[in-house]
């Protein structure tokens, strides 16, 4: 079945449809990773979006039991060059195909997504519609009307919507040693791997919701009768601006005295939470290829990506220093505050998919959780 | 860091001749680093001794020695340069194991000269396999588990816990001989009782085995500061079990997960961490078992490499250049990208494309030579293409090769029964064929261990191909142009569609123009295109936007010279970059096209515009119509751009230089006939044949001896000698079958003739010689199998070099030849004979450019766009100093039980140069250059056939006057005798024993003279030749060589050899 990618200014890209016929619409941003498209599918940051992937076969490993980032797929929509029919790894247990029909996803392949992403490099990102319905010229005009009419990235607080209602614990049998220190983690949209290595770290995890008061979190009987050592602030999709609820009760967080840890969106709002300002990337990083420096050792990480946001280092307040720059760009990958226990990055040192460079982070903000 | 400014002066070792598993790729990284390092200001010294590369053209260092790259010749460089470092890392191994040489010679210490790159305790831990597999278990990388064994009862415990098959290595035996594979019970007693008998010191290495486990490279570079990035990662399309080198590889790896993929670049880093590789390119390689997806690590390369070469031209990374940047202190992130300029070299390249890589091999030079692939690497050269899919690139690289395929489709050849089960270059056709004719994909992969993932995307082209199939059957529904854009994303070549349909390929291509279905041209830029490429490094495929943007400068194409296979190699790389050099330098955009990822040619640096295409008229056709450029050059890529001549001439593409029409008048014998007779020269009698018949009139009628070859081919490829009529049926059968349809040249051979060879250059007014050189040997041997001298040394008398200058005038002018030329004479019982005219860049240019200091080709390239001789100012025969001589080398020791006497085809895979004051001393360095180490004293032994015996005197009696002592065969001894010789008579293999076989084996042979019996090889001879080889003893098989070798002995014993740099002033 023919399908069409058509974008925000009008210009199509033709191609076959794959998953489930009808309609999707989102942001369209490109990923550069050449494997690790499960872990791109069920990541939460990528709600809303529909993601082309630029690796010229997507699919050829299928899809596992025990890669996801989280318990669904999540983009809006998904693009490639070609999805294989059949795929081959000894852990693979569906095809792509398989895998975006059974979560009702859009898809479509057999699109030139090499021009694709020069156009969306060019213009930057833009909203578009997969779409198998809406043929000729008549239905062309009714879905760009259609793309058009869906909210813009910017200002969307889509946070809000893809993390747990409820708290939860984290793999509830670690937590029975009392002994491991306890830590919050707020869900704005968090991947499995975090809570993965955070246990990893020795912690026991509690899940808490994107809304959730810094009163609550702060309550020294908060986990279980004793304070949270420390905070984690997740990743997530939409824009950071529009979380100005969650932004105040990171702000309490911060003041407590108590670590911080921020991964991308919440690294961003600790930003916010901070003083300074976040605004929109003409077309983000999205990939596991980018270069990031610490500024302090000079060593050189290479880094996954998910973030069509950053954070404006010039905006950062005196207690504050910039200790990561993308290499490629010059944009802040992330900061600490000199005063206190409370740092973020904005590149993913969790991976999943991508390079286990930066994972020590875990492990520094382990030492600031056992330190305080 | 920035770059170090305590250095001044940095040593660069180059990897030498040209040889299996060494090959051009190590002149584009030489190349790369010698470029880098002047820019940043280091003085740069070069020792390579092939004179066939880029590198050791004059500007690429500030002292070029084209010098052997032995420790003592090296050594010398070093005392006399005193450079501060060196840098051995993009030399290859040649390089590495030198620098471990001079290391533990105590020459690096004593001139306080520091290794840049790889450190040799590094070197030595990526060599010793038992070390390295000690280092990575200890640092929680898995390996092949192993260990050693001394009785039957201790492999039998160490084997227990692996299960079959098992490998069994024994310790320190010739080339690992002894070892082998065991399937079984029985197998394994019998290999590991054999092995322990074998060894010396009788202890076996038994170990588990990866046959047949997935292969995976990945290609990292590391700077100062420890960041690791990966260049790339390989997939073999071939499972473990074949030399990677000769596997199909495919990049990016296709089949592993994110979760797998990234385990194994953790493992990765740790390796190449642990090995404690300072600063530059690793290349390590992995097993993968398909079933449970455990990962060993098998072996590291602590070096720039051949998978690097592959790497870089897959990317768009370079990485030697970066590699000599990071070895002289600056950081990744201090370097910028070559291709986007914006953003750093610290970053890991991803593609958009697919690269297929196939190996190259020349099987039909070595009858009777295994085609088995295994571990020993025997493959010659390679094609890389590039792809939107898989399915594209690989139909590309298929018509890359140039091996009678049009790509997917072939002439069907019947396969063998075990074709599928037994990896053999043709292995890959065996499966396709199979797939297309029903197979499972299941069975397949159950056969060959090739990974499903690929089998399934080859079913997916052959539904395509059997659905244009049905088109071309049909009247009511012919091919569509939605199909034909199909088949062409699918990789299907015109030619291909032409066979499915029953059209003619220039009907399809009509059809797929007058349908719109053409190729853009896409960038290769490091980063799928994150960021704007500033490079144009371009691959067609059948997608929606070109990148090619073309500028509205005048442009000419040159055509490169496709995979190196043996009679056409570097030599012919080189030309081409320089003629891209000589279009640049006139003005003119210049445009690569070739499919060759080892060369300078296909280096983004040497053109303004590269194209990484098949060299086929569809494909070139596609980037004339997008470049429209002022004409094409064709002369200097050998015969696969010459092949393209007339197709492209006819269909309208301007060829620049020499006309096809007179490229054809020189090839073909009638023709080439009536023009000698026009311009007064005399060819060795001579006819043609189409049919066995007709051929063995023709040599009743010429008279014996014969010499016999097809047209149209380069090399000398299945060019033979007979003696007589049953030889000449058995040689007409074997090349009519090999060449159909061509005509088979017949001509009387000139026996004892001696053989001279010209290069000159021509305006179509002016030819003026560029060199004359004198082949060693006597006729019969190919031209790029014998040592040649530039000047002619002696026996060739002053007029009959007036002669062969006169006539190669004659001979450029009657063919009106613009550019290069090259023609081979004889000297026959005084009279000058034409062998040959090539009216095209030769395999010697490059050797006379170095022994002329004259930049032959780029002028040749000039004359090619308008210039004349006269305005580059080069209308006399340039004069030379001294003596330079070119020395062969070949891979006999790749191929088991193949003879390796010399004939008139082909079988050199490379060459080097000797330079010098003296013939004899000149003769030494071509001979040490070409590892052939020439005793100063010892035995010498003689066996001559009788035609021989007198001649072999006065060589014999040199040899004793120079202290050896003698033994011959009987017959021999009997002549040595006769001329007052002390000779000791040593028996014949078939004699008896102790024969001369077992004194060479015992150590007591140093020299061989061998004269082959003229009409068939006796087994004695072969016996004798092959033990030479396997105990590196030099054989000489012909009086002329064996009386230049004698010559070299005494220029060695009466003086300290001194070493020279082209740069140098009377040099």
């Amino acid at each position: 079945m023919k399908a069409v990618l058509l974008l925000e200014d009008g210009r199509a890209f033709e191609g076959t449809s794959a998953g489930t016929p009808g309609t999707a619409f989102g942001e369209v941003v490109f990923n550069t990773a050449l494997s690790g498209y499960q872990e791109t599918l069920t990541d939460p940051s990528y709600r809303g979006q529909i993601v082309v992937m630029t690796a010229s076969h997507v699919g050829n490993y299928g899809l596992n039991d025990e890669d996801g980032e989280s318990s669904r797929i999540q983009v809006a929509g998904f693009v490639a060059r070609h999805f294989p029919e059949t795929f081959s790894n000894p852990r693979g247990k569906r095809s792509i195909h398989e895998a975006l029909s059974e979560a009702g996803v859009v898809g479509i392949h057999g699109v030139d997504t090499r021009a694709l992403v020069r156009h969306l490099r060019s213009g930057g990102v833009l909203r578009g519609a997969i779409s198998t319905a809406h043929e000729g010229a008549e239905g062309r005009a009714a879905l760009l009307e259609a793309i058009r009419a869906q909210p813009e990235m910017a200002g969307a607080a889509l946070a809000l919507e893809v993390g747990t209602r409820v708290p939860y614990a984290f793999e509830p049998a670690v937590h029975a040693d009392a002994a491991r220190p306890r830590v919050a983690a707020i869900d704005y949209g968090i991947k499995t791997n975090i809570l993965k290595l955070l246990t990893e770290e020795g912690f026991a995890v509690t899940v808490f919701p994107a809304e959730t008061s810094a009163a609550t979190l702060l309550d020294p009987g908060a986990a279980d009768g004793r304070p949270f050592a420390g905070f984690f602030l997740s990743n997530g999709p939409g824009d950071p601006a529009a979380l100005t609820g969650c932004v105040q009760e990171v702000k309490g967080l911060v003041e407590s005295g108590r670590p911080v840890f921020g991964i991308c969106l919440g690294h961003q709002l600790l930003g916010l939470a901070v003083g300074a300002s976040t605004f929109k990337l003409k077309f983000g990083h999205r990939g596991v290829n980018h270069p990031v420096k610490d500024v302090e050792s000079g060593a050189v990480s290479i880094t996954s990506q998910n973030h069509g946001f950053a954070v404006d280092p010039t905006t950062l307040p005196a207690n504050a220093e910039l200790t990561h720059v993308n290499l490629n760009d010059g944009t802040c990958e992330g900061f600490r505050l000199k005063d206190r226990p409370v740092f973020a990055v904005q590149y993913h040192p969790e991976s999943a998919p991508g390079p286990h460079d930066s994972s020590a982070l875990f492990a520094a903000f382990s030492r600031d959780v056992r330190q305080s | 860091m920035p770059k170090r400014t305590d250095l001044r002066s940095i040593l660069v070792l180059g990897s030498g001749p040209i040889v299996i598993g060494q090959a051009c790729e190590f002149d584009y990284s030489g190349t790369q680093a010698c470029r880098v390092l002047r820019r940043e200001g280091y003085r740069v010294v070069l020792v390579n001794s092939n004179p066939a590369t880029i590198m050791t053209d004059p500007e690429f260092a500030d002292a070029t020695y084209i010098e052997p790259l032995t420790l003592e010749t090296v050594a010398k460089v070093i005392e006399k340069e005193r450079p501060d470092a060196l840098l051995p890392t993009v030399g290859g191994q040649t390089a590495l194991n030198l620098a471990v040489a001079l290391h533990e010679a105590g020459v690096l210490e004593k001139f306080g000269v520091e290794t840049l790159g790889a450190s040799v305790a590094s070197v030595k831990l990526g060599e010793d396999r038992l070390l390295f597999k000690r280092l990575m278990q200890d640092s929680g990388v898995d390996v092949l588990l192993s260990g050693l064994a001394r009785t039957y009862d201790e492999a039998v415990e160490i084997a227990k816990p692996f299960g079959f098959p098992v490998v069994v290595r024994p310790s320190f035996t010739l080339g690992g001989s002894g070892g082998g594979i065991a399937f079984n019970v029985e197998d394994f007693e019998h290999i590991v009782r054999r092995g322990l008998v074998l060894s010396p010191v009788h202890e076996i290495l038994v170990e588990e085995s990866a046959l047949g486990w997935k292969e995976f490279e990945l290609e990292l570079m590391r700077d100062t500061a420890g960041t690791t990035v990966v260049v790339c990662s390989i997939e073999n399309l071939d499972p473990m079990g074949v030399h990677t080198g000769d596997s199909i590889t495919i990049a990016p790896q296709m089949t592993l997960s994110d979760v797998e993929y990234q385990a194994m670049r953790d493992d990765a880093k740790t390796v190449i961490a642990k090995v404690g590789v300072a600063t530059g390119g690793s290349n390590i390689q992995f097993a993968v078992h398909p079933g449970t997806g455990r990962r060993v690590v098998i072996e590291m390369n602590p070096r720039v490499s051949r998978s690097s070469a592959l790497a870089s031209k897959a990317t768009g990374f370079p990485i030697a250049k970066i590699a000599a940047l990071l070895a002289v202190g600056y950081r990744l992130d201090e370097i910028p990208n070559d291709i986007t300029k914006k953003t750093p070299a610290s970053f890991e390249p991803t593609l958009d494309y697919v690269v297929v890589k196939i190996p190259r091999f020349a099987f039909e030079k070595f009858p009777g030579a295994s085609t088995a692939l295994g571990v020993q690497m025997k493959s010659v050269g390679e094609v890389m293409a590039l792809g939107a899919t898989f399915a594209e690139s690989f139909g590309k690289a298929l018509r890359s090769l140039e091996t009678g395929r049009t790509g997917y489709l072939g002439a069907v050849a019947a396969h063998r029964a075990d074709a599928l089960r037994v990896a053999r270059p043709e292995r890959i056709f065996a499966v396709l064929d199979a797939l297309r004719a029903g197979t499972s994909v299941a069975a397949v992969h159950e056969v060959t261990g090739i990974d499903p993932w690929f089998l399934d995307r080859f079913q997916e082209v052959f539904a395509v191909e059997r659905r244009v199939s049905e088109a071309g059957a049909s009247r009511s529904r012919p091919l569509s142009r939605d199909l034909l854009l199909e088949a062409k994303r699918s990789g299907l070549s015109d030619a291909d569609l032409a066979t499915l349909t029953g059209l003619t390929e220039k009907d399809v291509r009509t059809k797929r123009l007058v349908e719109g279905v053409e190729p853009v041209f896409q960038r290769v830029d490091t980063c799928a295109a994150e960021f704007e490429s500033e490079t144009p490094y371009l691959y067609s495929a059948y997608e929606t936007e070109c990148e090619a943007r073309p500028s509205d400068k005048k442009k000419v194409i040159v055509l490169g010279s496709g995979p190196n296979r043996i009679g056409q190699g570097l030599e012919f790389d080189y030309c081409c970059v320089h003629a891209a050099g000589a279009i640049s330098e006139l003005g003119y955009e210049s445009v690569m096209v070739n499919c060759n990822p080892e060369t300078v040619s296909t280096d983004y640096d040497t053109s303004d515009r590269l194209y990484f295409e098949p060299l086929t008229f569809e494909d070139v056709m596609a980037v004339v119509k997008r470049e429209q450029p002022v004409g094409v050059l064709v002369q200097f890529g050998g015969q696969t751009p010459l092949k393209l001549a007339h197709p492209l001439e006819q269909a309208g593409v301007p060829i620049l230089g020499t006309s096809p029409e007179a490229i054809d008048r020189a090839e073909d014998r009638e023709r080439f006939g009536s023009l000698l007779a026009d311009v007064g020269l005399a060819a060795a009698p001579w006819a043609t044949a189409l049919t066995e018949k007709e051929g063995l009139a023709a040599g009743r009628a010429l008279g014996f001896p014969l010499l016999v070859r097809p047209s149209y081919v380069l090399g000398g490829r299945a060019m033979r000698i007979v003696y007589d009529e049953t030889a000449l049926a058995g040689v007409l059968r074997e090349a009519l079958d090999a060449f159909p349809g061509r005509p088979l040249l017949i001509d009387r051979f000139l026996e004892d003739a001696f053989e001279l060879d010209v290069d000159a250059l021509a305006d179509g007014h002016r030819v003026v010689v560029a060199g004359v050189m004198q082949h060693i040997e006597e006729a019969g041997i190919h031209s790029g199998d014998s040592y040649a001298v530039l000047p002619p040394y002696r026996r060739v008398p002053r007029a009959a070099l007036g002669e062969i200058r006169e006539a190669t005038k004659r001979l450029g002018k009657a063919l009106s030849v613009v550019g290069l030329m090259n023609v081979q004479y004889a000297i026959h019982q005084g009279k000058l004979y034409v062998l040959e005219v090539n009216p095209r860049a030769s395999r010697t240019v490059p050797f006379v450019a170095k022994a002329t200091g004259r930049q032959i080709a780029r002028s040749a390239a000039k004359v090619c766009l308008g210039k004349t001789l006269e305005e580059l100012g080069f209308t006399e025969e340039p004069p030379v100093r001294g003596f330079s001589i070119k020395a062969p080398v070949f891979p006999f020791r790749k191929f088991e039980n193949v003879d390796t006497i010399l004939g008139p085809e082909m079988r050199s895979t490379g060459e080097v140069m000797g330079r010098d004051t003296s013939f004899g001393l000149a003769f030494l360095k071509a001979a040490l250059g070409a590892g052939v180490r020439l005793p100063e004293k010892g035995t010498a032994f003689f066996s001559v056939h009788d035609g021989d015996k007198e001649g072999a005197l006065p060589i014999a009696r040199e040899a004793a006057s120079l202290g050896f002592k003698l033994l011959a065969t009987a017959g021999t001894a009997v002549a040595l005798r006769a001329g007052g010789l002390e000779v000791t008579t040593v028996l014949k293999v078939n004699e008896g024993r102790p024969n001369v076989v077992d004194r060479m084996i015992n150590g007591e042979v140093d020299l061989v003279v061998n004269t082959p019996l003229g009409r068939e090889s006796f087994y004695d001879e072969v016996a004798i030749r092959r033990t030479a080889l396997d105990r590196d003893v030099p054989c000489l098989t012909t009086l002329s060589g064996a009386a230049a070798a004698l010559e070299a002995i005494r220029a060695r014993a009466a003086g300290e050899v001194t070493v020279s740099a082209l740069q140098e002033a009377g040099s």
